[in-house]
């Protein structure tokens, strides 16, 4: 028996976990009972802004047999840690949004708990509280730091004000994007055991073990061996289950080791989506210098999302938005201002595309107004204007590897048959009142990996181990959560090993037994912790190699003798590998210019829309995506990732609005916050191109949040087309486009 | 209330209150957590099961409707282990991401199959528009439903 030559990367291998999904065998958070256990709720603020004046326990109920927790009960550092540690794991005097936690109950019934929910009054003095990004950066109040401000960035590439003079056209527009909601049809939960003896244990379903770990830590002020993060099987996160998860596991655990008692606390649908992160909302300015040819001059923008009434992740969520507003295109003075600033509304929080699909979206929609200002085809103006290899992004980043957008661009106008079809629905519209065609395009990047520094100060670390069997065991906190993270990393192992691919397991994401490899965030984990993991891999033969156990063409039966003799000798056979920067990669955080991030994914998205000028309703009849992703490690996992961040995407545009009411969401249930469902969607098509990048495994870059970031421009362009419309904020809404078209 | 529901061929006596919902007889009482909970609004369908046959959302049905009822959950589709047709296809043509759709989705296109053996993909999109999936943009769910609908009618 020979090892195994043909190749597994590249091959749609069935998913690891798949039979124990079909068969309904997997054990999500909800489905874990442990003896004696108990059910935890929260209460929260009824209102935005306020000063708690008292807490009530009203009704006839049996208070003696609950487990109560204020503030007062924290024994470590009241915050949820993160960033800057601002947000409190329960609010003590002050509420600084709607829904805010204020106290925790525990007890055995979970029918009487949500009697006793509804029993608790919270009394909050009311204090002004700011819903508008106007009003935060107009300062009406004061309501977070000195200035309403989380974070602001600069990105100045030579000079756009030595421009404006001499530019032919100046053209300016102002785009508007909504909240979102994740919507994962798993919703938030963790179970907690905790005493002073063994510490604090917590399961759950999240995305990122050790950022739950860090805020548990703080919390308790207990040392790191005491608290332990393990992941549930996940029913989706899309990176809603990023940072609140930190805040859920406090909850659980704080009332889990007063009450002595292990506490299931899952939120219920219509909290979770009232309480939890949704994407920023944002609006963003351009000016743009462009002379009759179509080059663009300068690019001046300005880019604020609101952050919600704590820091939490806005401040890397606008970094991610402000380095990619400024697209996939060449220009030598480009400017970008940009802020998050507070408001009352919950935190918003991370969300596949993490700013990106914002300033991307604003950015593709004024192209077309460049565009038309000039007088070219909206094609035309970006080929005038792509960037190359060799030039400069807007912080300065040197293309490095071989980049033919235009080629993509070809491509994917021939794949959606744009141009035949533009006539054609010239025509039809030309005789059809009531139902307009239209199709329309986007051209973006979206940057692989965590920005910037990020990395360099993660310090990934993934593990992999042999048993005496010669089977192999992936060690990561990288979190299964859908996007096929067991099934591709055990691709890399096996390819790197040579071995079959049943051969490769994953430990369970538990932080008394797996490394750091950072959070599954950010288009991170098949391009960094892949690579780490094909490291790590390879370590582990080397191992054998250098024990003089096995030499390098070794077949698999070799494989396994040389596993059991070596950990006879030495107990076990493990590998480690760090992460290290590619080299010639830099970032300067003081003047946010250098390598943004390792690497790219490059795209072009193209949607055709029907207008129904009756309803006002836009459907979606046909969408392209077609992107170049370094080396595809399993096909289908992976056009399934596109497929479904365009369907995402697709709600993001034309469905999915969150209604804000005094900063309380008041559509929080899935009969009134309408997401796709299988008929509101088209074939979504999707196509790769490959272009290996050399510090990602077998090539690979991270495509995860990528398919994200297109759609919406491409449909809004593609109903411009349609109906002559100019259309700048979304969700665009048929009564939003009805007052629109009769304004 | 006493109630009698046979539950993937196996009886079951429990004496339950007028208010349990059937999906939490399932999970709670009975123990089957395969049948999953994502709205409690009946808009989702992770809770569908099969009724007398029929594909409801048992998050949407008392418990005690279900008296003298045959209640099918998804751990009941396989048989000795052999997956049902519908479960491979999900499983074979990617149907499925986070999974936590999958069990409604599975036992909803079962139902949609008993009725239209050969749907078109038009007929699989309406026929499983009372399910949501927010991973896979059901492009491939719609190929399962397919897979499975060519192996039901092979066999």
């Amino acid at each position: 028996m020979s090892t195994n030559q043909t190749q597994i990367v590249g091959q749609s291998i069935q998913r690891k976990e798949g039979r124990d999904k079909v068969t309904g065998a997997m054990r999500y958070v909800d489905d874990l009972l442990f003896p004696e256990m108990w059910f935890g709720a929260t209460v929260r603020s009824p209102i935005a802004r306020g000063r708690i004046r008292s807490i009530e326990f009203t009704g006839n109920l049996p208070w003696h047999e609950f487990t109560i927790v204020t503030a007062k009960d924290i024994s470590g550092q009241n915050c949820t840690a993160l960033i800057l540690d601002d947000q409190p794991c329960l609010a003590d005097k002050f509420v600084n949004h709607a829904e805010e936690p204020v106290v925790l109950l525990a007890h055995p019934d979970k029918y009487l708990l949500e009697e006793a929910r509804r029993a608790v009054k919270i009394d909050i003095e009311p204090l002004p509280a700011l819903f508008t990004m106007d009003d935060a950066l107009n300062q009406t109040e004061i309501i977070w730091g000195d200035d309403n401000v989380f974070k602001t960035f600069l990105v100045e590439k030579g000079n756009v004000d030595d421009v404006w003079a001499s530019a032919d056209f100046i053209v300016e527009g102002e785009y508007e994007t909504g909240a979102q909601e994740q919507l994962y049809i798993e919703p938030n939960g963790m179970i907690a055991m905790a005493n002073a003896d063994d510490g604090v244990t917590v399961w759950g379903s999240l995305q990122c073990p050790y950022y739950v770990h860090k805020a548990l830590l703080k919390l308790f002020g207990l040392p790191p061996d005491k608290v332990r993060v393990i992941q549930a099987a996940t029913g989706g996160g899309f990176g809603g289950k990023e940072e609140y998860p930190s805040m859920i596991a406090g909850h659980a655990a704080l009332l889990a080791w007063k009450a002595g008692k292990p506490v299931k606390l899952i939120y219920d649908r219509a909290e979770d989506m009232a309480a939890t992160t949704k994407r920023h909302p944002s609006r963003t300015r351009h000016r743009t210098a462009v002379n009759k040819d179509g080059k663009l001059l300068a690019m001046d923008i300005e880019f604020v999302i609101d952050g919600g009434a704590y820091a939490t992740l806005s401040s890397v969520v606008l970094s991610r938005g402000t380095i990619h507003a400024a697209g996939p295109y060449a220009c030598d003075n480009v400017r970008v201002r940009s802020k998050a600033v507070a408001t009352n509304h919950p935190p918003h929080g991370a969300f596949r595309g993490f700013g990106a699909p914002q300033s991307i979206f604003a950015l593709e929609r004024h192209l077309n107004k460049v565009a038309a200002t000039v007088g070219l085809r909206p094609e035309e103006l970006r080929r005038r204007n792509f960037l190359h290899e060799g030039q400069t992004t807007a912080t300065g980043q040197v293309i490095r590897e071989k980049l033919d957008l235009d080629g993509l661009l070809t491509r994917a106008l021939e794949l959606s048959d744009y141009h035949a079809k533009k006539e054609r629905f010239a025509e039809h519209n030309a005789t059809n009142a009531t139902q307009k065609k239209g199709i329309g395009f986007a051209t973006f990047l979206h940057g692989a990996g965590f920005t910037g520094s990020g990395e360099r100060f993660l310090e990934s670390v993934v593990g992999i181990e042999a048993t005496a069997t010669g089977n192999v065991c992936i060690l990561v906190a990288s979190t299964e959560i859908g996007q096929g993270t067991n099934t591709i990393l055990s691709q890399i192992a096996a390819e790197a090993l040579r071995l079959d691919y049943e051969m490769i397991e994953l430990a369970q994401p538990d932080t008394a037994n797996v490394p750091n490899s950072g959070p599954t965030v950010a288009s991170r984990t098949c391009m960094i912790v892949g690579k780490l993991v094909e490291s790590a891999a390879l370590g582990l033969k080397q191992t054998l190699v250098q024990s003089g156990l096995l030499t390098d063409d070794y077949s698999l039966d070799e494989w396994r003798q040389a596993c059991a003799i070596y950990i006879a000798e030495h107990g076990a056979l493990k590998s480690f590998s760090k992460y290290e920067a590619p080299p010639n990669i830099f970032w300067n955080d003081e003047t946010y210019q250098g390598d943004a991030y390792g690497a790219y994914a490059w795209a072009v998205y193209v949607a055709e829309v029907t207008v129904n000028l009756v309803t006002y309703e836009t459907r979606v009849d046909d969408f392209v995506a077609l992107q170049e992703v370094g080396k595809v490690i399993n096909p289908v996992l992976a056009a399934g990732q596109i497929e479904g961040g365009v369907a995402q995407a697709i709600g993001y545009a034309l469905y999915e609005n969150v209604v804000w009411d005094n900063g309380t969401m008041r559509n929080n249930q899935m009969t009134n916050y309408i997401m796709p469902t299988s008929e509101d969607l088209p074939p979504i098509r999707v196509f790769f191109e490959e272009n290996p990048y050399t510090y990602g495994p077998s090539g690979a870059k991270g495509i995860g949040e990528l398919p994200m970031d297109g759609p919406a421009p491409a449909i809004l362009n593609a109903i411009e087309s349609a109906i002559g419309v100019r259309v700048n904020c979304i969700p665009l809404l048929p009564e939003t486009l009805m007052k629109v078209m009769n304004a | 209330m006493k109630i009698n529901v046979t539950i993937n061929g196996q009886a079951h006596e429990a004496d339950v209150e007028p208010r349990l919902l059937l999906v939490h007889l399932i999970r709670d009482v009975v123990g089957l957590t395969g049948t999953h909970v994502g709205c409690e609004t009946s808009i989702c369908g992770a809770c569908t099961v099969h009724l007398n046959g029929r594909a409801v959302k048992s998050c949407t049905v008392l418990a005690v409707q279900a008296n003298g009822a045959e209640v099918t959950t998804i751990e009941g589709l396989a048989n000795n282990g052999q997956l049902h047709a519908v479960q491979e296809g999900f499983w074979e043509c990617h149907g499925l991401q986070c999974g936590y759709c999958t069990p409604g989705m599975i036992m909803a296109s079962c139902a949609l199959l008993k009725d239209n053996p050969n749907p078109s993909e038009g007929e699989i999109r309406h026929g499983l528009e009372g399910n949501l999936c927010r991973c896979t943009g059901y492009q491939n769910i719609v190929e399962s439903v397919k897979y499975a609908a060519n192996k039901l009618q092979g066999a």
